[in-house]
């Protein structure tokens, strides 16, 4: 039997067109070959299938009728809950933003990064600095002003304020020399080291011709400082040497390098040294020494008429004060060191050693 | 919302007796009863006017065929129904187009209807397939299966509509056309 005969009786069989008997005949033959039934089946469905696609075209054609009468815009408008533009515009295109934010974040980055502004440096902190920095010079310009007025009147009453000058170590066990003009009148005395540490101190001598004073540390705290590290010299010293000094004009230690410019001091005195050297009223007491490191004079800072001048006590006249010291008002040996261990040493070294031996005085009256 | 567009809403009964009964009116009311629900839902999730109208067009087709097998059982609400089936349809086409944010916004209460949705989208398939393969049927084959298979023509009139010169030669030029309908349909 040929597949057009087979298509053919099936379609008569389902369709109810052949005889009681061609149909019973058919039915036999559908039990007999399994392949038949399987046709009858397949054709049946693939059938349906066409018919369903039909009335799917038809269904749909009614519903696209109905749907041209529905006034969409209209309903649209009445309907959405009508977001705002800014809402709108990121549903529509938020691909497109996110994409234009990712760039624009990564440019943002790129030239804060060049810029190096993405450190962690603040730039403010720069700025801020030097107005600290600015305000401390004014406070120091404002408070050694004052220590020059009080200074230069010696004889005026007492001024309640507190000034300082510089002192250092005449030995290891506690005494001080400094200007008799920073002590003169004081209530108390204090004088603190490099490492901003406070000792009280007793005024045991002063010898106001020479403008020098002697301190002693009687402060429980205090701690031998050992064998100082430089030796006072007798001798003259000559003009043109290089000396230098180390001070406290301000709250920190002040190197001033500078050079031995005169034989005699202002107006002629001549138990001081004219110098070229920076110093400022603080530096007051300070040591002035010499290339070798030794003690040729204290600084004494009564400049101010002549620019670039300064002045310091020699160093024969403070021997000569210490020598003029009553022994009673010694309660410890007062033996000046005469090894001097600073002479083969740079200059960055001997003011690494001298350090420790240089005081900032302090004075406080009522 | 309806009462405000002036829309009458079919009752439920109806609207299922109107199917059964072909009713054009009543497909009409059908339609035009729960067109602004789906319009609203799918205008205000990311979707335009006319994809609302393609989801509830769908969704309707799916009713209706439910409705002639017999097997739609009033156990919820046609308004619940309709917009179920729109929901799931609408949330797998915004995430076929990627535009599928992560909530949807709710308008109605809905029941789950993936398995309904899923049986509708194979036989979508099976039909699309159909109509892929009469378009490259061709003619005179692509009418004569129309006129025959789908509009129940007899042999006869299609034999005088081709100018067949007898029956026999109609047969054998259908059978040639349903196999290559076939092969088509199958190829696909």
């Amino acid at each position: 039997m040929k597949d057009n005969q087979l298509l053919e009786m099936i379609e008569s069989y389902l369709y109810g067109e052949m005889t009681v008997e061609e149909s019973a005949q058919f039915d036999a033959l559908r039990k007999k070959d399994a392949t038949i039934d399987a046709k009858i089946a397949e054709h049946k469905e693939f059938t349906a299938l066409l018919k369903q696609y039909n009335e799917r075209l038809s269904l749909q054609s009614r519903l696209d009728e109905i749907h041209e009468e529905i006034d969409v815009h209209t309903l649209k408008e009445d309907l959405m809950a009508h977001p705002s533009w800014i809402v709108q515009l990121w549903r529509h295109h938020h691909s497109k933003i996110s994409v234009a934010a990712s760039v624009a974040i990564f440019a943002v980055l790129l030239t804060l990064y060049s810029t190096g502004s993405l450190t962690n440096k603040d730039p403010r902190v720069l700025p801020l600095r030097e107005e600290i920095h600015r305000i401390d010079v004014a406070q120091r310009n404002l408070e050694n002003k004052t220590n020059s007025i009080i200074k230069s009147d010696k004889t005026g009453p007492t001024i309640s304020a507190k000034f300082r000058g510089t002192g250092f170590a005449l030995t290891g066990n506690g005494y001080i020399v400094t200007n008799y003009h920073v002590v003169s009148g004081a209530d108390s005395v204090y004088v603190q080291n490099a490492a901003g540490e406070s000792f009280r101190t007793k005024v045991v001598y002063t010898e106001p011709q020479y403008d020098v004073a002697i301190l002693q540390i009687n402060d429980p705290a205090f701690k031998n400082l050992g064998a100082v590290p430089y030796r006072f010299k007798k001798a003259k010293s000559d003009l043109g040497e290089t000396v230098y000094t180390l001070g406290y004009p301000g709250d920190e230690i002040k190197f001033g390098p500078g050079s031995l410019t005169a034989a005699t001091g202002f107006k002629g005195d001549t138990t001081e040294y004219e110098l070229f050297i920076p110093v400022n009223p603080g530096n007051s007491g300070g040591p002035l020494l010499d290339d070798k490191g030794n003690v040729i004079g204290v600084i004494t800072g009564k400049q101010t008429q002549t620019s670039g001048a300064a002045f310091a006590v020699k160093s024969n006249y403070l021997l000569k004060a210490i020598q003029s010291i009553p022994a009673d008002s010694l309660n410890k040996s007062l033996i000046l060191n005469t090894k001097n261990s600073l002479a083969n040493l740079s200059r960055t070294q001997q003011v690494e050693k001298l350090r420790t031996y240089v005081f900032m005085v302090k004075v406080y009256n009522q | 919302m309806n009462n405000q567009l002036n829309v009458e809403i079919p009752s439920d009964s109806e609207v299922i007796i109107g199917i059964l009964n072909n009713s054009d009116s009543v497909l009409k009311k059908l339609y035009l009863g729960y067109f602004p629900m789906i319009l609203q839902l799918v205008v205000n999730n990311n979707g335009d006017e006319d994809e609302a109208k393609d989801i509830y067009q769908e969704a309707i087709i799916v009713l209706y065929n439910k409705v002639k097998r017999g097997d739609f059982e009033l156990s919820s609400k046609l308004k619940t129904y309709i917009y179920s089936i729109c929901r799931r349809l609408w949330l797998k086409r915004l995430k076929q187009l990627n535009r599928y944010g992560g909530d949807i916004k709710d308008f109605q209460e809905y029941l789950p209807v993936e398995d309904e949705v899923e049986k509708h989208e194979e036989r979508d398939m099976q039909l699309n397939k159909m109509g892929d393969a009469l378009k490259l049927l061709g003619e005179p084959c692509k009418t004569i299966m129309e006129d025959f298979y789908m509009h129940n023509r007899s042999m006869q009139d299609i034999c005088e509509r081709f100018g067949y010169t007898n029956a026999d030669n109609a047969k054998t030029q259908k059978y040639k056309c349903l196999q290559r309908l076939k092969k088509l349909f199958f190829q696909q």
